[in-house]
């Protein structure tokens, strides 16, 4: 049986074992810095949620380019393409359920208190 | 030369849909991130988030995770030079470090169902088990491919199928990663904090 040949391609670009390990190490530092802002007490609450955040968006980026070679494709861009839809619709799901969601009380004619006195004298919907 | 260029067309197909799957399990992590966003504080007047996670335990189980990750992708370094025994042995450990995810996940959910806050508790609980066991039964049928994959190479050696199996796999593997980010920080670490 002869030996499968590999070669570089769209499928599976060459990897090195480089960008494996400082990928992993960059992974690791980013995960404890997260994790320290997140249990420090002297981080207001507000500036630990910013940087967990950001530190969560960088780890995702290299993940994304360093380990499923996302942007490594020739034309036409179907990886790179299905990845900014899903990106998009990530946004609309996630965005747009906690700002209705959120701002719900406020839209509503009643509030929740009036809202049961109305159910409870209405005997339901 | 023609079979080397069919090959990779067809190679690329697959990565294309089976990319295409990962976005699309990317949207179903979304609506249950959505879900959790808006019933993290529904907790009927029971404990948050804050007062129920084990956030060094949970640092543990994240570390373990990310290390799968790596030795994911050295199972590809070694498919790259096409060496049968490595790739088996990374794809084991690959496994076992899996496997130990899993059981330190389920240990997790047994002791905080144990404690009286299980599924059916409040809509907080009810999205956090949703999300989290949605991702742990992701991680248990990549070891059940894994598990398929390590038996075909075991018996047939490092054929194109398997070849082009092993590239999808840690692809998968990578991807189950990269949305435990989120769960860490938005479900765990942001929990004593918003």
């Amino acid at each position: 049986m002869s030996k499968t040949k590999l070669v570089a391609s769209e499928f599976m670009p060459l990897v090195s074992l480089k960008t494996y390990i400082s990928g992993f190490a960059w992974c690791v530092l980013l995960t404890l810095l997260m994790y320290f802002v997140a249990v420090t007490d002297t981080i207001s609450d507000v500036a630990a949620i910013a940087v967990i955040t950001l530190f969560a968006l960088m780890q995702f980026t290299l993940q994304m380019v360093w380990f499923l070679h996302l942007g490594h494709e020739h034309k036409p861009r179907v990886k790179t393409a299905v990845f900014w839809l899903m990106l998009t619709i990530v946004f609309i799901v996630v965005g747009g359920s906690v700002w209705i969601m959120n701002n719900l009380n406020y839209r509503m004619i009643h509030n929740p208190g009036e809202m049961r006195d109305y159910i409870e004298r209405t005997n339901g919907f | 030369m023609s079979q080397i260029s069919h090959d990779a067309a067809s190679q690329n197909r697959s990565m294309v849909g089976f990319w295409i799957y990962l976005m699309t399990d990317c949207m179903l992590f979304a609506a249950l991130f959505a879900t959790y966003a808006v019933m993290r504080n529904a907790t009927d007047g029971g404990p948050g988030g804050a007062a129920l996670f084990d956030l060094p335990y949970v640092l543990v189980e994240t570390m373990i995770l990310l290390t799968s990750s790596l030795t994911a992708g050295l199972v590809l370094l070694a498919r790259q030079a096409q060496n049968r025994k490595a790739v088996l042995s990374w794809l084991a450990v690959t496994g076992v470090l899996g496997v130990a995810f899993l059981v330190m996940e389920l240990h997790e959910f047994w002791l905080l169902v144990h404690e009286g806050y299980s599924w059916t508790t409040n809509g907080f609980l009810s999205s956090y088990f949703t999300l989290v066991g949605t991702h742990g039964l992701h991680i248990t049928v990549g070891l059940f491919w894994l598990l398929v994959l390590f038996a075909q190479i075991m018996r047939k050696g490092l054929t194109s199928s398997s070849n082009k199996r092993l590239v999808l796999f840690a692809t998968f593997w990578h991807f189950l990663d990269v949305i435990w980010i989120f769960i860490f920080s938005i479900v765990y670490l942001w929990s004593g904090r918003l």
